[in-house]
């Protein structure tokens, strides 16, 4: 709608051919610009230029739904109303359902806690006709770190769903349903991500995994500025490639250790000695999640994988829907799984903070219980 | 006023600057064909621009029995209608306190805060409870959502607007002080009903819209309140001009900002969170610049106060800077209540 150009827009012909004129083209273009700078540009009046903006605001400004019209048409033509369920039934309930669609849902954790296990799993879910409680379509995995591991995927299907995957047509035609990209750099990253959203639509792609989305940024010399600058196009772009075509979208993230240049308060909190409670968290967690306050911002759910005191928990630290809860999870050779479906709600910041200890002894444990 | 100021085209301020017309007083005796003939335009033209010049010339001087100056309210008279306006309750009685009442009509109200503390939920919270009827101190408006980032989730809509009339019936119930079960006739799909959900992607689409919505509320006289979450998502990526995000994000402020006022409806924006660094250390301010910072009227500023979320009056003309806790449940937003037990939602 941004693009829409000024010539197809209904506007007093005068007008239109002083816009062209002017090279103002699209809706963008003439919007960007005040009022004043408009009249100085044309050379015209301001009534005139008053109803030019109205009228093409009017048609480039998007139509409404009412709350419940928009609830109506999600229950009405999306799968459980607009949400994939993930098999984990307490966090799938805390859910509402399951990880929704249309938004961006991230998964964060240290190495090794299990993120690429749950997008195995995930992307195996998807790809499952739906009276198994899949979404019968295409899965695309971009697959930056070669993670991906095919074999594992097939035990995964084996050991959760053996009346599909023991026969070998079908193993064959739900593996066959998971698209795999290897993108080498964050140039071709974008390159398939605009291949990805012309041919979303037309090949039943039910879902999009990205493992991991912190990989491909981190693999970039720029820094700081820059770097935000180019993850802000991507970030942008693949929300709206989940918008309009109303898929889940999964995303992982690494995390990084926390440095003195993270900030944590306010200039007004700095000020006031008096009501204010050190955080004990902080002395605690040395992680925090990789990509930045503005992927923190744009993610509508977070999920946190941590491993705390011998055992793992997967967090629900950001959702619209959900309370703060904790899940305690485990990997057999069915994929990721919880060992209770009950949360523990968490208080305060603590939901956000990474957890890495006891892990050396959970990686050698979980190796055993898979063989 | 002179020339120069006039809102008419640049060629046609050039010719009338060349032909000798340089102050509105010259232009006071002049007849449009002697004009035409001077300026070498059409007699139409002409006419316009006498009639511009007119009326910029009427709203200066004054007429003896109005006020000194044309368009001016007496301060005696705004405090009338400043104790009349009614706010908008955030079903949280701490927030309430400090905000003076609730979210005030006319006024434009930016909300910021760290990912996950509860922006999007205290948005829809307004959303839903500008609708409670005058019976029960409420506004009985509708409102409209502008969603920019897809965090609006329906079904928790409708989990607060089901709480809401519960709530509603609850207070019904105590003031009848006869403890018999009070229906109260809404439902929560008619909450939803009067929600009005735009979702804009991209910020020329919110530009647009924002135009747009000085026809839509003529229609639509019942809105109350403008909830925009966030309006800082499509000002961050795409803009390589600084000075144009300004001028752009000014500009849709004092847009805002004259809807808030003549439709007397509160405008709530819902703002992220960047670094600053200032003073040798980084520190956390909302995003979008200090220029932005002077545009609201009132600014709130949500954050985490060891395990308690709390909102602070950063800016405001008439409350003072003090700070309330409130809490995110399964029914909304509600005071912060340490001492009693949480309900889990499942």
């Amino acid at each position: 709608m941004a693009n829409k150009l000024i010539s197809e827009i209904p506007l007093p012909k005068s007008i239109a051919n002083v816009f062209s004129a002017r090279n103002v083209s699209t809706a963008k273009d003439a919007l960007s610009l005040t009022e004043f700078e408009l009249m100085e540009l044309l050379d015209v009046g301001l009534t005139e230029v008053r109803s030019a903006l109205s009228q093409i605001s009017e048609i480039v400004a998007p139509p409404y739904q009412t709350a419940l019209s928009l609830m109506e048409q999600r229950f009405q033509n999306e799968h459980l109303g607009g949400h994939f369920p993930t098999g984990l039934k307490g966090l799938d309930a805390a859910l509402c359902g399951g990880i929704p669609f249309g938004v961006l849902t991230e998964l964060v954790g240290p190495a090794g806690i299990g993120k690429t296990q749950f997008c195995l799993k995930l992307s195996l879910l998807a790809s499952l006709p739906t009276n198994y409680g899949g979404l019968d379509g295409r899965v695309i995995y971009i697959d930056v770190e070669s993670k991906f591991s095919s074999r594992r995927l097939l035990e995964i299907g084996l050991r959760s769903f053996p009346e599909i995957f023991q026969m070998k047509e079908m193993a064959q035609e739900m593996a066959g349903r998971i698209l795999v990209l290897r993108p080498t750099s964050l140039a071709e990253f974008t390159q398939s991500l605009e291949q990805i959203k012309v041919s979303l639509l037309q090949n039943q792609v039910k879902m999009l995994v990205i493992d991991s989305m912190a990989a491909l940024v981190s693999g970039e010399h720029e820094q700081g500025a820059r770097r935000q600058q180019t993850l802000s196009w991507h970030i942008s772009f693949i929300k709206s490639l989940a918008e309009f075509s109303r898929i889940p979208v999964v995303v992982t993230n690494q995390v990084r250790s926390r440095n003195h240049d993270d900030a944590s308060r306010y200039c007004f909190q700095v000020q006031s000695r008096d009501g204010a409670i050190e955080t004990p968290m902080q002395y605690d967690s040395h992680l925090v999640a990789a990509l930045g306050i503005q992927w923190a911002h744009a993610v509508t759910t977070r999920l946190v994988l941590e491993a705390k005191s011998g055992e793992r928990f997967i967090k629900v630290a950001k959702s619209p829907i959900s309370p703060p809860l904790a899940f305690p999870f485990h990997i057999t050779s069915s994929g990721i799984s919880l060992l209770s479906d009950d949360g523990k709600e968490v208080m305060g910041p603590e939901i956000n903070a990474i957890h890495y200890q006891g892990h050396n002894e959970i990686i050698n444990f979980g190796m055993e219980g898979l063989h | 006023m002179e020339i120069w100021r006039l809102p008419i085209s640049a060629s046609q301020r050039g010719k009338l600057i060349s032909a000798g017309y340089t102050s509105l007083s010259s232009l006071s005796s002049i007849s449009s064909s002697d004009l035409a003939r001077e300026l070498n335009v059409s007699e139409s033209e002409a006419m316009n621009i006498l009639k511009v010049a007119s009326h910029s010339r009427g709203s200066e001087t004054s007429n003896a029995s109005c006020s000194i100056v044309e368009g001016a309210q007496s301060a005696w008279d705004m405090l009338h209608d400043e104790e009349s306006l009614m706010h908008i309750t955030t079903s949280s009685a701490d927030l309430d306190n400090i905000l003076g009442g609730g979210i005030h009509c006319k006024e434009v109200t930016e909300i910021g805060g760290v990912p996950g503390i509860g922006k999007t939920q205290l948005g829809i919270q307004i959303a839903v409870n500008v609708q409670i009827p005058n019976d029960f101190g409420g506004l009985g408006g509708n409102s409209i959502y502008i969603d920019t980032e897809g965090s609006f989730m329906v079904e928790r809509a409708f989990q607060i607007a089901e709480a809401c009339i519960e709530d509603m019936s609850e207070y019904n119930r105590f003031l009848r002080k006869d403890f018999q079960e009070c229906k109260i006739k809404m439902q929560p799909q008619d909450i939803l009903e009067n929600i009005f959900y735009f979702r804009i992607c991209s910020y020329t689409e919110q530009i647009a819209l924002i135009n747009y919505l000085d026809k839509f509320l003529s229609e639509n006289k019942d809105v109350k309140v403008i909830v925009v979450d966030s309006v800082t998502f499509h000002f961050r990526q795409d803009f390589d001009d600084m000075a144009l995000r300004t001028r752009v994000l000014s500009g849709m402020a004092l847009k805002l900002m004259n809807l808030a006022k003549r439709f007397s409806l509160a405008v709530v924006l819902l703002n992220q969170v960047t670094t600053k660094h200032t003073e040798a250390s980084f520190q956390l301010a909302l995003a979008l610049g200090d220029s932005w910072s002077h545009t609201c009227t009132n600014r709130i500023v949500l954050y985490w106060n060891g395990n308690e979320r709390y909102a602070y009056i950063d800016k405001s003309p008439s409350l003072r800077s003090a700070s309330a806790a409130y809490s995110v449940t399964a029914r909304g937003i509600r005071n912060s209540s340490s001492s009693c037990k949480r309900i889990k939602m499942m």
